[in-house]
């Protein structure tokens, strides 16, 4: 494969001169759609540390789209070095369908392999004109929520669980699904992945609310000017983990497994918690996370492993075919 | 003059004003947002845009994958043409159909099969992996994928025409004494050279421009997978209108010069042209 690529990058011309006596090294990290930016920032960042430690050049090429496709791609032959994905579901698919890396492995890294987390916010339009405070304010006839598909989106999935959480604590187990499939039903449009439904209320201006991740609503208020959009931070919402993980057998082949796991180490260091908050995302660093307390809202935030029994279970009880998600969005259809 | 058109005046004006609201509305209007969206930002902007490391890479990409499918469909497309034309067999009409194949199926479908064939869970996967070969998710995989989808195009560029044009001429210059490849060389290329090169210019669009099927084999690596229609979709989807827009023009004119460059030729050989066939 390194001499297919090898070649392909000789055709392309893209291959680069590195510098004498310097071990050039590729790593491919497949991500989902949101953190473009994020790995941006942190691949120059882990590249120039490397290079200073080992002497030795990192170049890391990043693929991006919705967690769940990517994930799909990985298992159909992507050979990712590093999968960095928006849910730990989807890489426990990639351990399990193509055995590409050992079941256990989130607990290779600190934090259930979790160098950062986030939570869900609703995105309103300046003013917030239809008064949209916190998730009962989603079913109410007339307002209309962009949410993408839970069914290829990771943050899509992470909405839904948090809209159902706030049903299921305030109005008690047994009306969750009702209260959520009147939710559905003031979707307009589902994208397959949040770049796509963030791009369709942005842009294209459709929808009262936006139902997004907390960096990514950051993001596009920086985006849009500052003066455009405001965040609300509901009652109550999800801790959302995206994790990271080494995908072994990729890696061995490449040979490059030990710069893989000093890449998904860096992350957890203070220089990369410091770019992560920057980029909006809640670091685990208890000291960068004090300094930047004040971005961050504190918000009462259940976990899909007490709440929900862990991802296993979530997702065949609500994203499966037949599923919860596909009841309430027949429901939510008529 | 007014014997061949019989229609009143109103009729005739109506028509045209149709067909002209339809061509600004559907092609010349988004072609100005796109070169008006390109240049937002003035010249400046449009070039650090184009003239960026993975635009590059993503260009060059199309372009080799375009250079590598173009000359592949053309000898498939006369062999193909001169087969069925030319020649008596049975099951001939189930050639034709497979041939048209590629344009009656969804393009997300021919990305895919390519996945189910060559990818890790797919019947060659494993095989392919033993042996280092990577095809899907990398750029033997986009070229398949183009290859696919521009399949038809010459062919069903040259078929009707040689099947209109007949045999006679063929069957002429083998009785005089004239080799296979000879009578291919001197009376079958002549007579269709016009029609190839429309059918190469629609290849070429087409394998420059194409989504669907190599969005699915791409694996989306920036700076090594992107071809200009994908990295287009991520600029934009990176808020990068500017440069989402100048890539695209940088496309459409590819487009433009591809045009041009045929109704150059055209114009050079007009008499040629003009005396096809003979």
């Amino acid at each position: 494969m390194r001499a297919i690529l090898g070649l392909t990058m000789l055709l392309a011309g893209t291959a680069m001169a590195a510098p004498v006596g310097a071990a050039p090294v590729t790593l491919l990290n497949v991500s989902y759609d949101p953190t473009r930016e994020l790995y941006k920032d942190i691949d120059a960042a882990f590249a120039k540390d490397w290079q200073a430690k080992t002497g030795d050049v990192v170049t890391i090429n990043q693929s991006h789209g919705g967690s769940g496709k990517q994930a799909r791609s990985v298992i159909d032959g992507l050979e990712a070095d590093v999968v960095t994905l928006a849910l730990a579901y989807d890489i426990d698919e990639i351990a399990e369908r193509a055995k590409l890396l050992p079941a256990a492995w989130q607990k290779r890294l600190p934090n259930n392999s979790t160098p950062y987390y986030s939570t869900i916010v609703f995105l309103v339009r300046k003013g917030n004109p239809k008064g949209i405070h916190d998730w009962n304010d989603l079913v109410k006839p007339g307002i209309a929520v962009i949410t993408p598909n839970p069914k290829s989106s990771g943050g899509a999935r992470w909405n839904y669980l948090a809209a159902w959480g706030y049903a299921t604590k305030t109005l008690g187990a047994a009306k969750a699904k009702d209260f959520v499939t009147k939710l559905y039903h003031n979707v307009p449009v589902l994208d397959s992945g949040a770049r796509g439904s963030t791009t369709t209320f942005v842009e294209r201006g459709q929808g009262d609310v936006l139902l997004a991740w907390e960096n990514e609503a950051y993001l596009a208020t920086h985006e849009a000017g500052g003066d455009k959009f405001e965040i609300i931070t509901p009652s109550v919402s999800v801790l959302a983990e995206p994790p990271v993980a080494v995908v072994d057998k990729n890696a061995a082949k490449h040979g490059t497994a030990k710069v893989a796991e000093a890449y998904l180490r860096y992350l957890y260091t203070p220089a990369a918690q410091e770019i992560i908050a920057k980029d909006f995302y809640r670091p685990r660093d208890p000291a960068v996370a004090a300094k930047y307390a004040a971005a961050f809202k504190p918000v009462q935030m259940f976990t899909i492993d007490r709440n929900f029994g862990g991802w296993t279970k979530t997702q065949a009880v609500h994203f499966a075919d037949g599923g919860v998600f596909d009841q309430i969005f027949e429901a939510a259809k008529r | 003059m007014k014997g061949s058109v019989s229609e009143p005046a109103w009729v005739r004006w109506a028509l045209i004003g149709v067909a002209l609201a339809f061509l600004v509305l559907n092609l010349a209007l988004p072609l100005a947002a796109v070169f008006a969206g390109a240049f937002a930002k003035g010249v400046a902007a449009f070039r650090t845009a184009v003239d960026e490391k993975d635009a590059l890479a993503a260009m060059r990409l199309t372009l080799l994958v375009a250079g590598i499918a173009v000359p592949l469909n053309i000898v498939f497309g006369l062999a193909a043409s001169w087969a069925i034309t030319k020649f008596d067999f049975r099951y001939k009409s189930v050639l034709i159909s497979l041939i048209d194949l590629p344009l009656s199926v969804s393009p997300v479908v021919s990305g895919l099969i390519y996945v189910l064939l060559f990818g890790l869970q797919g019947w060659l996967g494993p095989w392919l992996r033993a042996h280092d070969i990577q095809i899907v998710f990398a750029v033997p995989g986009i070229v398949l994928a183009t290859v696919f989808v521009t399949f038809p195009f010459v062919a069903r560029e040259l078929i009707p025409l040689m099947q209109e044009q007949g045999r006679t001429d063929e069957e002429a210059a083998r009785s005089l004494g004239a080799s296979g490849l000879q009578t291919f060389w001197h009376v079958t290329l002549p007579n269709i050279r016009w029609g190839l090169l429309y059918g190469v210019l629609l290849c070429n669009a087409r394998a420059m421009g194409e989504f669907g099927a190599v969005s699915v084999v791409s694996g989306h690596i920036r700076g090594l997978t992107n071809t200009l229609p994908l990295h287009i979709e991520i600029l934009y989807n990176e808020y990068n209108y500017v440069a989402a827009f100048a890539v695209a023009s940088l496309l459409a004119g590819l487009a433009l010069v591809t045009l041009v460059a045929k109704s150059v030729l055209e114009w050079r050989f007009r008499d040629q042209l003009a005396g096809t066939g003979h």
